[in-house]
């Protein structure tokens, strides 16, 4: 229950600082979670490390919803240190021009993820300081972890049908 | 006590005092019972060659008591374990950098065949970017199956001929890879 007060404590200080921009407010396993927007993601995360003591990014990440209009959605998980509690802000934005302002003007810990996060997803983080691949090998030429890219490698052959009696 | 096994000195013409063979020979015999493995380990095949070196199994008693985690002097290159794309390069130059003559051991499934691993990352085995002298089956191969791939390639290098290095054959096959 304690949890519940304190993350509806964070909802009603968010809202009234953002109001409209902090919408589908949900609550899974306690975790607090919403959506915001590109234009004020800066804004939310700055505020929310500095009056709100969400102290530590857990996590920068993103999911692929092919098909829809914004078909990305980028993921930010934070930790407040002081109070243990942790929170998850959705942003979702275009697959055909997939950019965000990057989050290492808040946080330096950004740049790894944000990097990691474009080499699998291909967001681009605007303002990242070095933008390059972090996992895979420079001359992949796709972003993996999209849907429309196969997950298996094409060049093997011993896993086709034929070789089953498929 | 317990027989002491010599290796049997190959063929050759026999008499009081000498003892004639071909050159070739004597280079195999010498060089297959002095392998100078390089293990370039990963995961878990890794651990198990592990187990290999060790005390129970004993690769040091098959001519290859000098492991070298160099590629200077060594000569076969044990590749254990999955190899990313990512790392295909860097194992590359580690056999790059070794000197002729020189032999490659895959072990297990990942290193000659990408394993389970058929994914955009993994190296659908180790004979995309290098060429493979012998395989080893196993999903991590048992000690034993390692030290039967070792003497294999003892075998190769026993009867090869000491200039198959420079035969055209070979040179082909380097280029294939575009190692010169």
């Amino acid at each position: 229950m304690e949890e519940t007060t304190l993350n509806n404590d964070i909802h009603v200080k968010l809202t009234e600082k953002f109001g409209e921009k902090i919408t589908a407010i949900s609550e899974p396993y306690g975790l607090l979670t919403f959506v915001t927007y590109k234009d004020v993601i800066l804004n939310v995360l700055s505020h929310l490390k500095e009056e709100l003591k969400f102290n530590f990014l857990t996590d920068i990440t993103a999911v692929h919803y092919p098909g829809k209009d914004h078909g990305i959605a980028v993921v930010y998980h934070l930790h407040n240190m002081v109070e243990q509690v942790r929170i998850r802000i959705k942003v979702f934005i275009s697959e055909q021009n997939p950019t965000i302002a990057s989050a290492t003007t808040v946080w330096k810990g950004a740049n790894w993820m944000e990097r990691e996060t474009f080499d699998l997803f291909g967001v681009k983080f605007e303002g990242h300081p070095d933008l390059r691949r972090i996992l895979n090998m420079d001359d992949l030429g796709v972003h993996p972890m999209l849907k429309q890219y196969p997950l298996e490698d094409p060049n093997r052959v011993d896993k086709k049908d034929e070789f089953f009696g498929r | 006590m317990s027989e002491i096994n010599i290796v049997d000195a190959p063929p050759g013409i026999e008499g009081s005092g000498f003892f004639a063979t071909s050159m070739d020979k004597v280079i195999g015999l010498a060089r297959s019972n002095s392998l100078w493995p390089l293990p370039f380990a990963t995961s878990c095949c890794g651990i198990e060659f592990m187990a290999t070196m060790g005390s129970h199994y004993d690769l040091g008693r098959f001519g290859a008591e000098r492991l070298s985690f160099s590629p200077r002097q060594a000569d076969v290159l044990m590749v254990m374990g999955t190899i990313a794309k990512k790392m295909g390069p860097v194992l590359k130059q580690v056999y790059i950098q070794m000197a002729e003559p020189r032999w490659v051991m895959a072990v297990g499934a990942c290193a000659s065949s990408g394993g389970i691993f058929d994914t955009y990352s993994v190296l659908q085995g180790i004979d995309e970017i290098i060429p493979v002298d012998v395989y080893v089956p196993g999903c991590p191969p048992r000690p034993e199956a390692i030290l039967d791939g070792f003497q294999r390639i003892q075998d190769l290098v026993r009867n090869e001929s000491g200039r198959r290095r420079n035969s055209d054959y070979y040179k082909e096959l380097l280029g294939q890879y575009g190692i010169k």
